[in-house]
């Protein structure tokens, strides 16, 4: 017998074992293997989404020692007709969406100019990566001083730039200004991550596509819109899809910068859940929230993938 | 005779020492806040240790996130603290959940009279339901909203003079809510030694319970009462009574015109900084930081002063302060009752007030010489004689959370009225006693 991995794998397998194993089906073993991560996935994932379902129809109160009720959709009703939930999801579409569009946008830039080969390339992908790096809750507090209208640097700037009174204008304490003062830091923290993805998808760009460009003339604004868009688009809608889902559940760095205020400007829909679920303690009613956002969050990623794999077809 | 008593004393020390040794040595853990009176509350403690045998840990959580985890651990069942310090409105809950052990039995075997206490910090701190001899702490901490201001800017003469001009009358400590705001706007963007600086410093803070604190502090003056019959749960007109309506807009008024730029989010230590830093003329805060405030070198000692929160149309201020209890899921409850009885007696309580601990015990309070004890006793006195605090029901959180999010909405985020803030506050009590079964 040659002396391969497999073979030394085997003979190092107990006898006892190597005759029990000898006796079961294929099928069988593989259950054993996959076994343990079904029961974990079981144990972690879908037991306590059913529990949590269940819960949402009853009037249940984990700090309360009381008779739990069945209430029917009563909770969901709440939800869907309360007006100032409705306004957490109008703030959380708002962060959303121009969280992803000033990252995809300063990211697909960033990546394109890094890209192109140049002197000290490598230490500016190092420095623009940094923000990522931090933990949120050291960039709240650090743009918290920012911001801060009597010391803090960025009205310093904003004040040179435009002349206003520095005290004059508060990014975190504005109803107007606090939604993007948290769009400002959030792009500053994750552009980088859509940089790195969009440069990966740059970098897998034969050169002889341009190359054969470049022989049919294509002028470089032809070459960018038929040959790099196309190809990075795949790269790019992934970054979309990792960034959506991780802002829909975004809270530290909000929490660390305005407490969802001025107010509940600010407040996103995972703030108010957790002051549902774990201040208020009204379980079977942030259950509910918790469904409600979650069918949400699985429907729109679903479409999301659905269109994202026809994309990457053509 | 020396010698015979020199040897009965050693007798005794040996006997309590072999007392002391053949009880079971406890490490008990007593949670709290962690601010001033905390360390002194360890200092106090060693004593306690030296004469039990029990060693002493403390838990001591930072203010924003207080409620948060104690309240967790407390509905989780948790082991961690065998003492609790906890906030006058957690005692509804604790009685109810069975968070809190029950201390009538223990107070009469111990001879621990409630009446010892002042009535005050018994009603609120101790008892549940409200007003009734079921006790389930012991007053630990007697406190209250107070203000603290710049003596020094006050004594000075040009703004002696320039306040005169502005406003007809001497700078001196405000007699009325209207005075104080008067005074905080005087002092708004005014320069000072070169330096520009502010009215007061407020309460605002969104998250756990800063604004709510402030603005009672103007609407308890003005007298706000949360009931129309004390128990009724009767909320319409009493909540957004015209009186509490204009005490919000009075307070929504002092927030836009009065303090800091950037003050938006400030509480406890928002306003020590701004003082400390010398930012402000005037701040508002607990007394339990008075000590502090009073020994800092640079705004401390002759530079400061202190005074009770102004009357409006009646005498009032918020309470703050705290009870002891005895957490029901402690292995170590005899241990933990026995520290509360070292706490109730007089002497250590006299050692807490010298320590920098607000006692409530009588004797403490009804001393001659407590009122010159230090420069905010007279004050605490004072404010503990016309304190009113939040509901104190199990269902607590949700009620200060509906409260923190109307007021911010209109205070500080200026949407609506102050009229609709307080009719969507009682809408939204009202649903939640409603889901408590008590509507």
């Amino acid at each position: 017998m040659s002396d391969t991995p497999v073979t030394r794998a085997a003979s190092a397998t107990p006898q006892r074992v190597a005759r029990k194993i000898r006796g079961l089906s294929d099928r069988a073993i593989a259950w054993i293997f996959v076994g343990p991560t079904i029961f974990l996935l079981l144990a972690i994932n879908i037991f306590p989404l059913i529990w949590t379902i269940r819960l949402s129809f009853t009037n249940f109160k984990a700090n309360r020692n009381r008779p739990v009720e069945w209430i029917g959709t009563r909770n969901y009703e709440r939800i869907l007709t309360d007006s100032d939930i409705w306004l957490n999801m109008q703030a959380t579409a708002h962060f959303l969406f121009w969280t992803i569009f000033f990252q995809v946008l300063i990211g697909f830039t960033l990546a394109y100019l890094i890209n192109k080969k140049f002197k000290g390339n490598d230490l500016w992908t190092t420095i623009i990566v940094l923000p990522m790096m931090l933990s949120p809750a050291v960039v709240g507090n650090f743009w918290k001083f920012l911001y801060q209208p009597q010391i803090g640097l960025f009205n310093y700037v904003v004040s040179f730039l435009s002349g206003k009174d520095p005290s004059s204008f508060e990014m975190l304490g504005s109803v107007q200004l606090a939604p993007w003062s948290i769009v400002i830091v959030d792009t500053w923290m994750w552009t980088p991550f859509v940089m790195l993805i969009c440069l990966a998808g740059l970098r897998s760009i034969p050169d002889y596509i341009y190359e054969a460009a470049e022989v049919d003339r294509a002028s470089k604004l032809r070459q960018f819109f038929t040959i790099t868009v196309p190809m990075v688009l795949p790269f790019l809608m992934l970054a979309v899809l990792f960034r959506g889902i991780e802002n829909f559940k975004m809270f530290d760095l909000v929490v660390q910068l305005t407490g969802g205020g001025p107010g509940s400007t600010t407040e996103l829909t995972s703030i108010n859940l957790k002051r549902e679920a774990f201040e208020k303690w009204r379980t079977g009613y942030a259950s509910a929230y918790a469904i409600i956002l979650f069918v949400t969050v699985f429907g729109l990623a679903s479409i999301y993938v659905k269109a994202l794999n026809k994309v990457k077809e053509r | 005779m020396k010698s015979f008593k020199l040897a009965s004393v050693s007798a005794l020390s040996l006997a309590a020492a072999t007392f002391a040794s053949s009880a079971q040595a406890e490490d008990l853990t007593l949670c709290w806040a962690a601010w001033d009176p905390a360390n002194a509350l360890v200092e106090l403690s060693k004593e306690f240790e030296a004469q039990s045998g029990h060693n002493m840990s403390f838990e001591f959580i930072p203010w924003p996130n207080f409620a948060d985890r104690m309240l967790n651990e407390l509905n989780s069942g948790g082991k961690l603290c065998d003492l609790l310090i906890g906030d006058s409105q957690w005692i509804g809950g604790g009685a109810e959940n069975g968070h809190y052990v029950k201390l009538n039995g223990f107070f009469d075997a111990e001879g621990i009279a409630m009446s010892d206490f002042a009535d005050a910090t018994v009603y609120a701190y101790s008892t549940w339901p409200k007003g009734t001899p079921n006790y389930y702490a012991l007053p630990a901490m007697g406190d209250a909203n107070g203000w603290f201001y710049r003596k020094d800017w006050f004594a000075r003469d040009d703004i002696k003079a320039a306040f005169k001009d502005a406003t007809g009358r001497d700078l001196a400590e405000p007699k009325s809510q209207t005075e104080l705001l008067e005074i905080a706007q005087f002092f708004q963007g005014r320069e000072i030694d070169g330096k520009t600086v502010y009215g007061a410093s407020i309460f605002t803070e969104r998250g756990s319970e800063g604004i709510t604190m402030g603005v009672t502090s103007a609407l308890y003056p003005w007298g706000f009462k949360y009931e129309n019959t004390p128990g009724s749960y009767d909320m319409e007109g009493a909540v957004n009574s015209p009186e509490a309506v204009e005490a919000l807009e009075f307070y929504k008024e002092f927030y836009e015109t009065a303090t800091p730029p950037g003050y938006t989010n400030s509480y406890m230590g928002e306003s020590l900084d701004a003082f400390k830093s010398g930012q402000v003329a005037m701040a508002m805060n607990w007394f339990a930081f008075f000590p502090g405030l009073y020994a800092d070198p640079n705004t401390g000692g002759e530079n400061i002063d202190f005074f009770v929160n102004p009357p409006q149309n009646q005498a009032g201020s918020t309470l703050g302060g705290q009870g002891i209890s005895v957490v029901a899921y402690s292995d170590k409850q005899d241990a933990a009752l026995e520290y509360i009885k070292w706490f109730a007696d007089p002497d250590v309580q006299a050692k807490w007030w010298e320590l920098g601990g607000y006692s409530a015990h009588n004797s403490v309070l009804n001393d001659p010489g407590f009122k010159d004890s230090a420069p905010f006793a007279g004050d605490f006195l004072e404010a503990m004689g016309s304190v009113q605090d939040f509901w104190q029901e199990p269902a607590y959180a949700e009620l200060l959370l509906a409260m923190q999010k109307r007021l911010h909405d209109y205070v500080v985020a200026d949407q609506g009225t102050a009229k609709e803030a307080l009719d969507k506050l009682v809408e939204d009590w009202i649903e939640v006693f409603e889901d408590e079964g008590k509507l």
